[in-house]
């Protein structure tokens, strides 16, 4: 046995931008532990609605996360549009899958890029996120903003996408899906990409289905999981299925996010085929709100679980919402146990975390 | 911009942001808005960084990081706050753990607006700070020469 010490990572460290803090306690080069401290980035915005009234937190929502933020104000007008009991017209559940989608691919992207920064590729870093600006553009084009969107509104959507601009979209997606296809085989065929990915990290379904990991982790594990299927916005409507993968080591979790960039292109495809010609885009809700729901999305980071409780006043009594990264981060710890140092960085990664999201 | 001698390395940090701005932050660094045509480059190390960029506002756990990323930077250096959350709090302004924006804390040079700030924005205010970074260089070299002066008179 060596001699043991410990390994502060983070909270600024060049791998990931954001700050989470992990005790690494290791012996000579393996992990035998790791201990993460959060609170880095708490603001407390749950609490904001004593201050903001329901329609408000729409907007403070959408600041959970700036990566999946469109997703969030989904989640949380979702939620509330069951409170009021009002069905959103049919255009605007297709308009809202298709900036959910939009989201998930420049996710996605982000993520992959970030991953081939860790284990040394700049270059392929840089062709990921020069595709990810075309998917930004689009999101720009339709709603005004890069990241932060604010299109939705309890009750629907406030913006249109027309006729035109989805055809855009549509050749925007061909350019993607070619671009994409060919850094795919770096990520998934290189010999040295394969040799770190391949076998490290390995996370067992018993395992993340005891530690309760979501998304993208636990479906690279063989777990059959994604909230897309309970059927909210469009959903039901569209023809997918979950992408999983059974070795649940790194080089699943990219296989599995690769491969549902390319699902969410085919799911805009299909969405924009369908998408009904209706003038509506939201329905007026009158009075306060008043009772409770609980909303599950599936981000693309994994399950995201909103709570509203109201009772008759236009500020609610609470907001809480559970994010992915949450739910992530035992797995996390149960991973790094028994990996060498080197590969902590990368296997941090591989987890997509948000720390944003999970400490609000 | 003209006759800029230096190039100065950037440090980014999160403060209690979002994420909207850091990934903005990011995306300003790589080719397709490529603010490293000025010069600059990304660091992930305190003591070799110029300028200090913060997204995000302060929170109570996180004001001694910030504090002390800021002091481990070498002298002149450059402080730019991105965002409106590191500007003045923001959205969240009000919540119970945020203390207020970056400089609350530090001393901020060069305020970024936007939420999520745009590229555009950022690399602006990168370049503000590459000019103000040299000033404070030229000034920072002759206070270095005219105490060497001094010490070889006396
Ligand atoms: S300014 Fe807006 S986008 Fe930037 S960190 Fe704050 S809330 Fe997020």
């Amino acid at each position: 046995m060596g001699k043991r010490s410990v390994i502060p990572f983070g909270p600024q460290h060049p791998v990931l931008p954001e700050p989470i803090h992990i005790d690494l306690v290791i012996e000579d080069e393996k992990v035998v532990e790791a201990i993460p401290s959060v609170g880095f980035i708490h603001r407390g915005l749950e609490s904001l609605v004593d201050k903001r009234d329901y329609n408000q937190m729409t907007y403070v929502v959408e600041r959970t996360c700036g990566i999946c933020s469109f997703q969030h104000g989904m989640g949380y007008c979702e939620a509330m549009e069951h409170v009021f009991g009002v069905d959103v017209p049919a255009r605007a559940k297709y308009l809202r899958t298709i900036w959910a989608e939009l989201g998930r691919m420049h996710s996605h992207l982000l993520w992959l890029g970030l991953l081939a920064d860790g284990f040394g590729y700049e270059n392929l870093f840089y062709q990921c996120w020069r595709v990810r600006e075309k998917v930004l553009d689009m999101q720009e084009m339709t709603s005004g903003g890069r990241l932060i969107f604010s299109v939705n509104k309890v009750g629907g959507v406030i913006k249109d996408i027309e006729k035109e601009k989805l055809d855009i979209i549509l050749k925007t997606m061909d350019e993607v899906e070619e671009e994409l296809t060919v850094i795919k085989d770096t990520f998934l065929l290189d010999y040295s990409v394969q040799s770190r990915l391949q076998g490290v990290g390995i996370v067992t379904k018993e395992q993340a289905h005891d530690l309760g990991c979501a998304g993208p982790f636990a479906r690279a594990s063989g777990i059959r999981t994604d909230m897309r299927k309970l059927g909210y916005a469009a959903y039901p409507d569209l023809d997918f299925e979950p992408i999983i993968s059974a070795t649940g080591d790194s080089y699943a979790r990219c296989y599995c996010r690769i491969m549902e960039i390319f699902q969410s292109i085919d799911l805009i495809r299909q969405a924009i085929g369908k998408i009904p010609n209706e003038t509506d885009l939201f329905t007026p809700v009158k009075g306060n709100p008043d009772g409770e729901y609980f909303m599950r999305v599936e981000q693309p980071r994994g399950e995201a679980v909103y709570y509203v409780k109201a009772s008759g006043k236009q500020y609610l009594d609470r907001f809480r919402v559970r994010t992915p990264t949450f739910a992530n981060l035992p797995g996390l710890c149960e991973m790094l146990k028994n990996t060498q140092l080197s590969d902590v960085g990368l296997l941090v990664l591989t987890i997509d975390p948000c720390i944003s999201c999970t400490e609000r | 911009m003209a006759n800029v001698k230096r190039s100065p390395w950037l440090l980014h940090y999160d403060g209690s942001s979002c994420n909207g701005c850091d990934i903005e932050v990011l995306a300003s660094l790589t080719p397709v808005y490529d603010a490293e045509r000025f010069g600059v480059i990304n660091t992930g190390d305190p003591m070799q960084a110029d300028i200090f960029l913060i997204t995000g506002g302060v929170n109570t756990q996180n004001a001694k990081t910030v504090k002390q990323l800021y002091d481990q930077m070498p002298r002149p250096k450059v402080v730019v706050a991105v965002g409106v959350c590191a500007c003045t709090g923001g959205v969240f302004k009000d919540c119970y753990n945020i203390l207020g924006g970056a400089d609350t804390v530090i001393p901020v040079d060069i305020y970024v607006p936007g939420c999520a700030a745009r590229p555009q924005a950022i690399i602006d205010g990168i370049v503000q700070a590459v000019e103000l970074f040299e000033k404070r260089s030229k000034e920072h070299d002759e206070k270095v020469r005219s105490q060497k002066k001094g010490s070889e008179v006396a």
